[in-house]
């Protein structure tokens, strides 16, 4: 997909948010990777100009970081945390059972172009751990078993949604949205406390525990 | 000590992150005392209250603010760091979500007291819907005429912009931060000056954690006597305490600072059933590992350093007697090296050797003198570094080897998963036994 006019058009939305143009560059870079799938030659040099910098110079900061892709992601692309907490309470099971089953590695796309795992570490979703990501949205609380099923309905194109309330749309949507573009699902998931997150609040509740700040209802 | 929901009384209403959803419990009515009391008011309060920060390094945070100089013409900046990458760390995405109005509220009071017109909120690239929701309560709070020119009439303007970065842990280091959200390499910068004098675009900003800013509106409906009530005599006030791992109702936890470790498994169900405590990490990965024996020590600044470790973030990990500590460090140690900046030597050539050295004793293939090699390392990284983020790397392995060192020395001969099934640490059911 080539990089269009509405493409420099959002770009250009993007830099207006920001007193100075360069501090738009990493959502400008999601927003690359939202239309070409990875962070292209075009993307960088189209940043470059609007920014006003050399290429080289916008390419030095997009390989800084983890998220930007140097190669094509697949239609979806699954994350699965590796950093101890999740690991050892069966993340590491979750990726080896992935990575069998689709026959690929970190970081690399099956063969029909679905779906790129990737070793990620922590989420800040601990509680839920073991934790998994389908386009950057949260799967809590995840098994070997829950995460077939999901990349079952991923590869027949069920709908698929995460714990927290978002529909998935695919890679390139999510970067849509980590740059900052508005798709109509903020509310998703209403405020998002779920039994874990209200674990505090609900023994505080039970065991008759005081209000603080006028906050808790008796 | 009992729980003290605060930030998360509300939760249990599904609109809790909204203006409607936070008006209906006093929601933006400190921003309202904050206009009446005037800027320097409101950072004394906020220094009487004791708050320190939340984002792992405890500095009083009204000290903080009034480091930034008043009538240097320059513009200010409030920069909060949602970056929350710390392994174990999971509290300010929670908070994000579901407090989103109370941050807001927080930010335009911390501006207004140290006079800045422009706030960012620095958030994690990983997360999507976090991103979505602060964007959504920020158009909410514009729209309800909390944000733009002349805020309430008060003749304060005040602008948010949401940023979402693109995944490294370095981010999350104050100065790396603001590289970062100037469109650089997220590299730190040497310090001093520090950001409060020479931060975002050379101009004085301060950088703060969610849970610090979103603390602040509380404060100043209630008072600093009432905040400084909670805590200790060093810790004040309430922490949103998040334990995770091997207990049986994992999550979200609010109590005053020096509550126990005790208290808060008991609160979480305990250690899953049939199974025992073998330590828990309580301030993100960064910091020593502790065991049964410091389950009574007070879960505040003091009471951490009391046992030779630090309260951190206050997201405790708890792992039981089926963990492979040999594992667990070297799981740790992938994160360093993968996070390690580049900037200085001691950091991107030490944690490349620690994680080789842990991973051959993880493999069974060490040799006896890699354990002594290994602290070493860790003592030549420890306080050479550029910055934290080289500390934290030599600070787990020192503490584990202490603890269970028997593991470590089983390196050189048994593989961790022989010592350890890496099946029976699973949760969920269905993996087979290696
Ligand atoms: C490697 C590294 C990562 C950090 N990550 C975070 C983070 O994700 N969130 C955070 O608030 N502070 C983080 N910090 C601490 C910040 O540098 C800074 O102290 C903090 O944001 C100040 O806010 P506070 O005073 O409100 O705690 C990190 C520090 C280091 C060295
Ligand atoms: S200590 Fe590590 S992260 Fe920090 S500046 Fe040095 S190389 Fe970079
Ligand atoms: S370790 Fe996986 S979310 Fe924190």
């Amino acid at each position: 997909m080539a990089l269009t006019e509405e493409t420099r058009a959002q770009l250009l939305e993007i830099v207006a948010r920001y007193p100075v143009p360069r501090s738009a560059l990493n959502p400008m870079l999601h927003l690359v990777q939202s239309e070409e799938g990875y962070v292209s030659p075009e993307g960088i040099e189209l940043c470059a100009e609007i920014v006003g910098l050399a290429p080289a110079e916008v390419a030095a900061v997009a390989t800084f970081y983890t998220m930007y892709k140097r190669r094509p992601v697949g239609e979806h692309h699954i994350g699965v945390c590796v950093n101890p907490q999740c690991g050892i309470l069966g993340g590491e099971a979750i990726f080896d059972a992935l990575s069998s089953d689709l026959e690929i590695g970190n970081d690399e796309t099956s063969a029909d172009g679905k779906i790129t795992i990737e070793r990620i570490e922590c989420q800040a979703a601990c509680t839920y751990a073991p934790v998994a990501t389908v386009d950057w949205e949260f799967m809590d609380d995840m098994s070997v078993d829950k995460m077939r099923d999901v990349v079952a309905k991923l590869r027949s194109g069920e709908e698929v949604q995460s714990s927290r309330g978002p529909v998935v749309q695919g890679f390139r949507a999510a970067e849509r949205a980590i740059a900052g573009m508005d798709d109509g699902q903020a509310d998703a998931g209403a405020n998002n406390a779920d039994a874990n997150m209200q674990r505090g609040l609900t023994v505080a509740k039970e065991q008759g525990m005081p209000a603080v700040d006028g906050g808790l209802k008796s | 000590m009992t729980l003290t929901p605060n930030l998360t009384a509300h939760w249990d209403e599904p609109d809790s992150y909204t203006v409607a959803g936070y008006e209906r419990h006093q929601g933006y009515q400190a921003l309202r005392k904050a206009f009446e009391m005037g800027p320097d008011a409101v950072i004394n309060e906020v220094k009487d209250s004791g708050l320190r920060g939340r984002g792992g390094a405890g500095f009083p945070t009204g000290m903080k603010w009034s480091f930034v100089p008043q009538g240097d013409g320059k513009p200010h900046y409030l920069v909060v760091n949602a970056d929350e990458s710390e392994p174990g760390a999971c509290k300010d995405i929670p908070l994000m979500l579901a407090s989103s109005q109370h941050l807001i509220e927080g930010m335009i009071i911390a501006s207004y007291a140290f006079r800045a017109n422009h706030g960012f909120i620095y958030i994690r690239g990983e997360v999507p819907h976090v991103i979505r929701r602060m964007h959504a309560a920020v158009r909410d709070a514009y729209a309800h005429g909390y944000l733009g020119k002349n805020i309430l009439g008060s003749g304060f303007d005040f602008d948010i912009v949401v940023h979402g970065g693109a995944g490294a842990y370095i981010c999350g280091e104050e100065t790396a931060l603001l590289s970062s959200l100037e469109g650089m390499r997220g590299q730190p910068r040497l310090k001093p000056p520090f950001p409060a004098v020479a931060g975002l675009y050379a101009c004085p900003t301060v950088v703060n954690n969610v849970e610090t800013i979103a603390s602040v509106p509380a404060i100043i409906r209630n008072g600093a006597d009432w905040y400084s009530s909670y805590g200790t005599e060093k810790s004040k006030g309430i922490k949103v305490f998040a334990v995770s791992g091997h207990v049986n109702n994992p999550g979200i936890f609010e109590a005053p600072l020096g509550i126990t470790m005790r208290e808060l498994l008991g609160y979480a169900g305990g250690i899953r059933d049939g199974h025992s405590l073998k330590f828990w990490v309580v301030g993100g990965s960064s910091v020593p590992m502790l065991t049964e024996e410091h389950l009574d020590a007070p879960l505040s600044y003091e009471g951490m350093e009391s046992v030779g470790t630090m309260l951190g973030t206050a997201t405790p990990m708890v792992f039981d007697e089926t963990t492979s500590v040999v594992r667990a460090i070297t799981g740790w140690l992938d994160f360093y090296k993968h996070e390690s900046c580049g900037k200085c030597t001691p950091c991107r050539e030490g944690t490349w050797w620690i994680d080789q050295l842990l991973h051959d004793l993880a493999a069974g293939k060490g040799k006896t003198e890699d354990l002594a090699t290994l602290e070493q390392l860790c003592a030549q990284i420890l306080g050479r570094s550029f910055c934290a983020l080289g500390d934290a790397a030599a600070t787990p392995y020192p503490q584990a080897l202490k603890l269970f060192r028997s593991e470590f020395e089983a390196g050189t001969h048994t593989a961790a998963n022989d010592l350890f099934d890496p099946a029976a640490a699973v949760v969920f059911s269905g993996v087979k036994t290696s």
